[in-house]
């Protein structure tokens, strides 16, 4: 199907081709004598519009254009895990072999590496029937991840066989309608088409992401979409790594998207070496990196998250829980916005263009929780969490208002809690989750029934604390009544010694769920026996002269073995009001 | 080589040529004018007869009728060599110094080639620059780009003489080369005295190239500077193992050239005027800093900008600060309370400071006294504010002893001569010396070991 044209016009990533006969909306092209990789974004009468995702420089018009006749896809099966693709899924590892240092332009390298022979099981038998998306078979792709390969067709087995398979090699056949078809380890899938699935489920199972803030105070849904804007310097990279390194998710697919290529160094030097506390094995294992940093062509910038979704969602249709994140949509949208203004189209706010709110939507609307396709019961999800980078940290342009509209969780990260060294620098008041109601079942029944309460009465003091800092800083904190100082002491306790978190720390850095519940607990319980105790008459310099809350500000350094450490501290709270009331 | 007489249309530094054949994008011309004076310039938007070539240089004298243009058939690229150490070049890399050009070992696409991210090694190595709120605080490490956010007053060319004057790697006894590559982009004759003769009386020039944009050169040529120093830094980096600190200033004159040139190509801008590529374009200038697989030479990068009315949310510090890793932001109220280096650290910050500090690489109290020094002057500071609505005694005791912890941290551990080079041993142990005017349950960002093991040195 391959149609041959020439190029007319040349100008940054954006050229025109004419003469390609039969090319349709989003055929991926081949530009120029090196053959570039490129897609058609726009198509009047005669001319081909696309964007190249490489440099264009040297380009000349005359050149040839060749259209492959179908649009951009990705190789899905197994050997995914583990690797680090460009945008468009070019594996920049085989990249460094063939071209060195720097990336080298017209660079062609299958995905999938072709020479690796995988052990196949089939797990169905010649004759029988299978529907689109049942498991035909397995691969132990990584020490921790089984890749089930699912048929993409409906209809007979004639042949299928366990053995030693590269992915071009056959595995065996179907009869599909009467004809005969080949199956092999991996098959293709365009990705600006989301993957199908059976049903659509409401997201009921909170993501355990090991933040203190997070699971507490603005819990992630599995299947659940989350953003998260900042200024630079809040955080927002940090966040999104912690995320990937401890949020309880099977897969993780990162993107940087047109970000800072050190970052991307930094998750690759640590993934291997960081071990997965379920498992003990390492990140790396359950991880696909997708790297597209700000200096790479911007037209694979815009297709980097087009990619990462459709792999996201490709192991959800195996059955498993993928946690996918987006550092940062901001420079995708900003892709969207340099290619629009090449296209001379009219533009919308701040220069974005008018489809940029439906393009986000689209985006965040293939997160969810499924019934996967497949006659056997099988649950997978997606879950997206999409770093915003907004100008001047000011939320009110539109990228950030697009994605707001959409997302169900707000981690609002501020610049002036990073300021003062407060990290995860997420503020607790600012930051929402519409998922805090659907999840509540699932903290009562797995974690302990008080623990809602508990956690609305904790945000309840923080709230009132922003109240009282007002009046502190008029008058100050002397001249308020002690019952509400005694609420300042404890707010502080809250910030400091359960929202405060080093992202550093080899204990701290992931807290369970149960460690959190646990640590709440003793806070919220040293906060009933202050009361009390204030109401009995205790000066607060009683209360500040406590040994335990020493021992309350080191919690987070205690290990998740050591939990019942935690449960002794609780006592000790107890014990020591009990001697401080018991002496008047 | 293809000459054309068919120019049929200037717009500012824009030339339209028509009726040609075989042109590349990007592609470097050399343009006769009228005088017979040349310029160099470059391919923008080419299509089938039309080429849009932008001259570096003023287009003044140009003409539609006799003008001519030659399409050199290359990208832009710079001859380069070792022996450009110690010579000084213009905004186009033409010597400066009356001496020859050098002859080139290599001729480079300044324009570069994106790093493959898999070939990137993190930067890890301290670099000590004795300046105590850089190196405890907002630590530097060779590959990093640190710019230094500063505004118009500021004595940001006299920090970064400092930092080029002292930058070393802790206990790098041994012979490693090193050299500095000052790229000035659109600033004063005066700036670029101030740095040549600080280079010359140093002795640093041996081991320096400049390249010298002034403010009185053509504007277009600032987009090339910035690219010739890297060009040239990556050669010497990646090819002659050297490393490499890159200064240039003043990305803010960078960026009005950007959009200088947007305005009159008659692009869509985006915010401020400045033209929607401006993050992209920028990131190819500041991702050109690193380690790789396999070399032993670095690239660092100290740009330099000033904040529009000291506004941090302009755009040009906002997108520098989104692809740098990190900033050093200059506060002009030290600056008015006589304060050098007037380094504010609360907005301060080294995105890979982690890497290079802590045992072995600096000291293992490293982060946690950093992390305590931050949250104690972040608390002074605050309650500076409240002190001055409520006066100081209604203050407790321990916020009293937060406000003058923060007074003495200005005074002591900010404050530092132009030529004072403090070691990282007394820069953290002058840390741990303030600190010890707090009580010790607030010390709550070190580990309990430390606060005996350095605190208490210090303890009065």
């Amino acid at each position: 199907m391959a149609s041959k044209g020439r190029l007319a016009r040349i100008s940054g990533p954006v050229v025109v081709a004419k003469g390609l006969e039969g090319a349709k909306l989003y055929d991926v092209v081949k530009v120029g004598e090196l053959g570039l990789s490129g897609e058609i974004i726009k198509i009047v009468g005669d001319s081909c519009i696309v964007q190249v995702y490489e440099d264009t420089s040297g380009l000349k018009p005359g050149e040839p254009v060749v259209g492959t006749g179908v649009p951009l896809s990705v190789e899905l099966g197994p050997g995914i895990l583990r690797s680090i693709y460009d945008g468009i899924q070019r594996p920049l590892d085989k990249i460094r072999e063939k071209s060195g240092t720097y990336i080298a332009r017209g660079i062609e390298v299958p995905a999938l590496d072709r020479k690796t022979k995988w052990e196949f099981r089939a797990t169905r038998k010649k004759g029988e029937k299978v529907d689109v998306g049942d498991i035909l078979g397995e691969v132990r792709e990584t020490e921790v991840i089984t890749h089930r390969v699912l048929s993409p067709y409906a209809g007979k087995v004639t042949d299928l066989s366990s053995g030693k398979y590269t992915v071009e090699d056959g595995i065996g056949g179907m009869e599909v309608a009467g004809k005969k078809v080949p199956l092999k380890l991996y098959h293709k899938w365009t990705v600006r088409k989301p993957r199908p699935y059976r049903e659509k489920l409401p997201p009921v199972v909170p993501l355990s992401t090991g933040m203190r803030v997070i699971d507490t105070f603005a819990p992630i849904a599995k299947g659940g979409t989350a953003c998260i804007p900042g200024p630079f310097g809040s955080g927002k990279t940090v966040t999104q790594q912690s995320l990937a390194k401890w949020s309880d998710a099977e897969i993780v697919v990162y993107i940087g998207c047109g970000e800072r290529g050190n970052e991307m160094t930094e998750v690759l030097n640590e993934f291997p070496k960081l071990l997965d506390p379920k498992s003990g094995k390492p990140l790396m294992e359950r991880t696909v990196l997708i790297a597209n940093t700000s200096n790479m062509p911007v037209a694979a910038r815009e297709a980097s998250i087009y990619t990462g979704i459709t792999l996201a969602e490709y192991y959800r249709d195996m059955g498993y829980g993928v946690s996918l994140m987006a550092d940062s949509t901001s420079r995708w949208a900003e892709a969207l916005r340099e290619i629009s203004g090449r296209l001379e189209e009219m533009p919308g706010e701040e220069g974005y263009p008018a489809y940029l709110a439906r393009k986000l939507a689209e985006f965040y609307e293939r997160a969810g929780r499924v019934k996967t396709l497949g006659t056997d019961e099988r649950f997978g999800s997606v879950t997206i969490t999409g770093a915003v980078s907004p100008p001047g940290g000011d939320i009110s342009e539109p990228v950030s208002q697009n994605t707001l509209r959409v997302t169900k969780v707000f981690l609002a990260l501020d610049a002036s809690l990073a300021h003062r060294r407060h990290f995860p620098a997420i503020h607790w008041l600012n930051s929402y989750s519409l998922y805090t109601g659907t999840l509540d079942p699932w903290y009562e029944e797995n974690l302990s029934a008080d623990f809602p309460a508990m956690r609305n009465a904790a945000m309840a003091l923080l709230q009132k604390e922003a109240e009282l800092q007002e009046v502190v800083q008029l008058v100050g904190p002397d001249a308020l009544p002690e019952k509400e100082q005694e609420i300042l002491i404890i707010s502080r306790m809250l910030r400091e010694d359960y929202l405060q978190q080093s992202a550093y720390h080899e204990v701290d850095a992931f807290s369970s769920m149960r460690k959190q519940y646990l640590m709440l607990k003793n806070i919220m319980r040293f906060h009933e026996r202050a009361t009390a105790a204030v109401d009995l008459g205790v000066q607060l310099k009683g209360l500040l002269g406590l040994k335990v809350r020493e021992k309350i500000g080191r919690m987070k350094e205690i290990p998740e073995d050591k939990q019942k450490e935690l449960e002794a501290i609780y006592k000790e709270i107890d014990s020591e009001f009990d001697s401080l009331t018991s002496k008047r | 080589m293809k000459e054309y007489k068919t120019v049929t249309q200037i717009a500012g530094p824009l030339v339209f040529v028509e009726n040609v054949s075989g042109v590349a994008y990007n592609e470097l011309v050399e343009v006769t004018m009228p005088s017979g004076e040349k310029q160099k310039g470059q391919v923008l938007d080419v299509s089938e007869n039309v080429a849009v070539v932008q001259v570096f240089g003023s287009t003044s004298g140009l003409n539609t009728t006799s003008t001519s243009v030659k399409f050199l058939g290359e990208t832009m690229r710079l001859g380069v060599t070792g022996d450009m150490l110690g010579r000084v070049f213009s905004g186009i890399g033409e010597p400066k110094d009356r001496s020859p050009k050098p002859v080139p070992e290599d001729r480079l696409d300044i324009n570069g080639a994106a790093i493959n991210p898999y070939s990137r090694q993190e930067p890890r190595d301290f670099i000590q620059t004795g300046i105590s709120t850089i190196d405890a605080m907002n630590t530097l490490v060779r590959g990093q780009k640190l710019p230094i956010f500063s505004a118009s007053g500021l004595p940001h060319n006299q920090l970064a003489v400092q930092i080029a004057r002292q930058a070393k790697v802790k206990g790098g006894e041994e012979k490693e080369d090193f050299a500095v590559i000052f790229a000035a982009v659109g600033i004063t004759n005066e700036e670029a005295y101030f740095f040549m003769r600080d280079f010359e009386k140093t002795g640093a020039l041996e081991r320096a190239v400049l390249f010298l944009n002034l403010a009185d050169d053509p504007s277009v040529e600032r987009l090339i500077t910035p690219r010739l120093a890297l060009t040239t830094a990556e050669y010497l980096a990646f090819e002659k193992d050297m490393h490499v600190l890159v200064i240039i200033t003043d990305m803010t004159n960078y960026c009005e050239a950007l959009r200088e040139i947007s305005s009159a190509r008659q692009e869509v801008p985006g915010r401020r005027g400045y033209p929607g590529y401006m993050y992209t374009d920028l990131s190819t200038i500041y991702e050109r800093a690193g380690r790789v697989v396999g070399k032993k030479g670095t690239v660092t990068q100290f740009p330099i900008l000033t904040m529009p009315a000291d506004d941090i949310t302009h755009p040009i510090p906002d997108l520098t600060g989104y692809i740098t890793e990190g900033q050093i932001v200059l506060s002009r109220d030290l600056h008015r309370k006589n304060i050098y280096p007037p380094v504010d650290p609360l907005p301060s910050l080294s995105r890979l400071m982690n890497l290079g500090i802590g045992k072995e690489r600096t000291r293992e109290d490293h982060r946690g006294v950093s992390d305590q020094l931050y949250a104690g002057y972040a608390n002074g500071r605050d309650l500076r504010s409240l002190s001055a609505v409520v006066g100081e005694e209604s203050l407790t005791e321990v916020d009293r002893k937060y406000l003058r912890f923060a007074d003495e941290f200005e005074k002591k551990f900010i404050t530092q001569g132009p030529y004072e080079d403090r070691s990282i041993e007394q820069t953290l142990d002058l840390g741990w010396d303030l600190l010890s005017a707090l009580p010790e349950d607030e010390l709550k960002r070190v580990k309990k070991e430390y606060i005996e093991k350095y605190g208490k040195r210090h303890a009065k």
